[in-house]
């Protein structure tokens, strides 16, 4: 039987398009004391150590031996350290290995980091291109905004997604972004000008794309009983998961579909005690790289049936006024260190949570949901955060 | 330290050299791509015929070795159209194409030519999903993949 855990201290770091100003321990280091100084911890009371980066954006062969001081000084104090890498959805896998730890009882205070410079890669779709088959199919150039390209596509074709409707989501995440000191992209931006940016691959336009960010967070897991004895408010984790899904291309249906994150997504809920989302969750942290995938996720994770995520965001339900605000952060579309992303989700939705999300925080939040996608969109995680215990 | 000093930045570069094995039914495949056959693997247990062929069956976890021959035409099932040019990668406009040629089960991932790609405008005009596109081959065919230069819309 899993124990009880919480997040309860939570760091984030500025993100740009390069942070010339530190090292990459140094970057590190100003998420991991961000993450003590919230929880009230000191470096020694860490006991283990998960990480997460996708080492080829950095171009340094594990990061996480760079990064071993920063780490609250794991190496000096000999700690157990774990390191994560499953494409996208690294960051949402270094949260389930930090949550794992807790849960399974070995381990009761334990250190999630991830961390990504892609501003340090000159060419980031060069190295996503080496993600995809090397003998059928790296040759043609394909690489992550071409495959959400392609569920965009069909997404307009099945279902008469437009790309004013793309533009809304931009718009959303580029305004909410505003309020989020962290967030890398922070300007003004109508539908005006996000349907006068050019096609990057159709039918994406440049805002409909994330940037290429560096930057970093650490997430502190709690059991229980350290967990009430640390924070007031801790964000209870109470449903969580990671999806595999095929791995060719050709082999998929469902692109303006995500199946395999309806079916993710099912199993969480259940876990939560969640029966409809949209109305029990408070808000949500989802992983959209591209302004199409934003649309896609509403569907697949039953916030509207197939094919009606776009009236979401024409009805504003999804702004920060609306029933059910996400990425009040920006999301991934206006920040975007990869490797650390899905763990910037986790962050996020733990702050709301605990009523520490500042400038961004919705109101009164219960119950948050966190998503990452990545593998080529053939990996999901999902986690869900609640005020109150299991 | 001042605020003033400049922050260096120390050049890295990876140049890394490597090779990847095909196995023995990528390789079959190729070498009938030089004959300008395309074939593919067929499950024994569900009869999917799967492209491109692979050695075992992913729903059914047994090994493949039965081979079908499908025909060079097929329908545009999905595909986007890359306008960007990025370092290393090919020269934009370039129009990512899944294609389910006729008796294969699933699309092989390959390039559509022949098309309007230049102005974006004509091409949602004239690039649709459910087109019909057959291969284009290469004269001087050397075993891969790119035997196939591409599919072009069926006239």
């Amino acid at each position: 039987m899993a124990k009880r855990v919480a997040i309860v201290g939570v760091g984030l770091t500025r993100a740009t398009s390069h942070r010339v100003d530190v090292s990459y321990p140094e970057l590190v280091y100003e998420a991991v004391s961000g993450a003590l100084e919230q929880a009230g911890l000191q470096a020694g009371d860490i006991e283990a150590v998960a990480y997460g980066s996708m080492d080829p954006f950095d171009g340094v062969f594990a990061p996480e031996r760079w990064n071993v001081e920063a780490c609250a000084g794991a190496g000096v104090a000999n700690l157990p350290l774990m390191k994560i890498t499953t494409g996208g959805t690294t960051g949402g896998s270094t949260a389930l290995a930090g949550y794992y730890h807790v849960a399974s009882g070995m381990f009761d205070v334990v250190l999630a980091v991830a961390s990504q410079r892609v501003g340090e890669s000159l060419e980031a779709q060069l190295v996503l291109n080496t993600a995809v088959d090397p003998i059928y199919e790296r040759w043609q150039g394909a690489g992550a905004i071409t495959i959400a390209a392609l569920q965009g596509v069909k997404h307009f074709w099945r279902y008469g997604t437009t790309e004013e409707d793309l533009a809304l989501i931009a718009v959303k995440n580029y305004e909410n972004a505003r309020r989020n000191p962290y967030a890398h992209l922070m300007r003004m931006l109508t539908v005006e000008d996000a349907l006068n940016t050019r096609v990057v691959s159709w039918p994406l336009r440049l805002s409909d794309c994330c940037p290429s960010s560096d930057g970093a967070v650490a997430v502190i897991f709690a059991a229980e009983k350290r967990a009430r004895a640390i924070a007031d408010q801790p964000a209870w984790i109470t449903g969580a998961g990671q999806i595999t899904d095929n791995y060719w291309a050709g082999d998929r249906t469902w692109y303006e579909d995500w199946d395999s994150l309806s079916m993710l997504a099912r199993r969480v809920y259940r876990q939560a005690k969640i029966e409809n989302p949209l109305v029990e969750l408070d808000v949500a942290e989802l992983y959209n790289a591209f302004s199409i995938q934003e649309i896609i996720e509403y569907e697949a994770l039953g916030f509207c049936e197939k094919g009606k995520g776009a009236e979401l965001i024409r009805n504003g339900v999804t702004t920060m006024q609306g029933d059910l605000p996400v990425c009040p952060s920006g999301g991934v579309l206006c920040t975007n260190p990869i490797g650390a992303t899905g763990l910037i989700r986790v962050a996020e939705a733990a702050l709301q949570v605990m009523g520490k999300a500042e400038d961004r925080q919705v109101p009164d939040v219960r119950k948050a949901l966190a998503h990452a996608w990545g593998a080529v969109i053939g990996f999901h995680t999902l986690m869900v955060l609640s005020s109150e215990a299991p | 330290m001042t605020q003033e000093e400049e922050n260096i930045i120390v050049p890295g570069r990876w140049d890394l050299p490597f090779r990847h094995t095909a196995g023995r039914i990528a390789s079959h495949f190729f070498h009938a791509l030089v004959e300008k056959r395309i074939i593919a693997t067929r499950c024994p247990r569900c009869r999917r015929v799967l492209m491109p062929p692979r050695p075992f069956c992913e729903r059914c976890f047994v090994p493949l070795d039965e081979w079908v021959e499908v025909k060079q035409q097929g329908t545009l099932e999905a595909f986007t159209v890359c306008y960007a040019r990025f370092t290393g990668l090919p020269d934009p406009p370039y129009c990512l194409a899944l294609v389910k040629l006729d008796g294969a089960d699933t699309a092989l991932n390959h390039l559509l030519g022949e098309a309007e790609l230049e102005d974006v405008e004509r091409m949602k005009e004239t690039v649709r999903i459910g087109m019909r596109v057959e291969a284009v081959w290469r004269d001087e065919r050397e075993g891969g993949i790119q035997d196939i230069k591409y599919f072009r819309p069926l006239a």
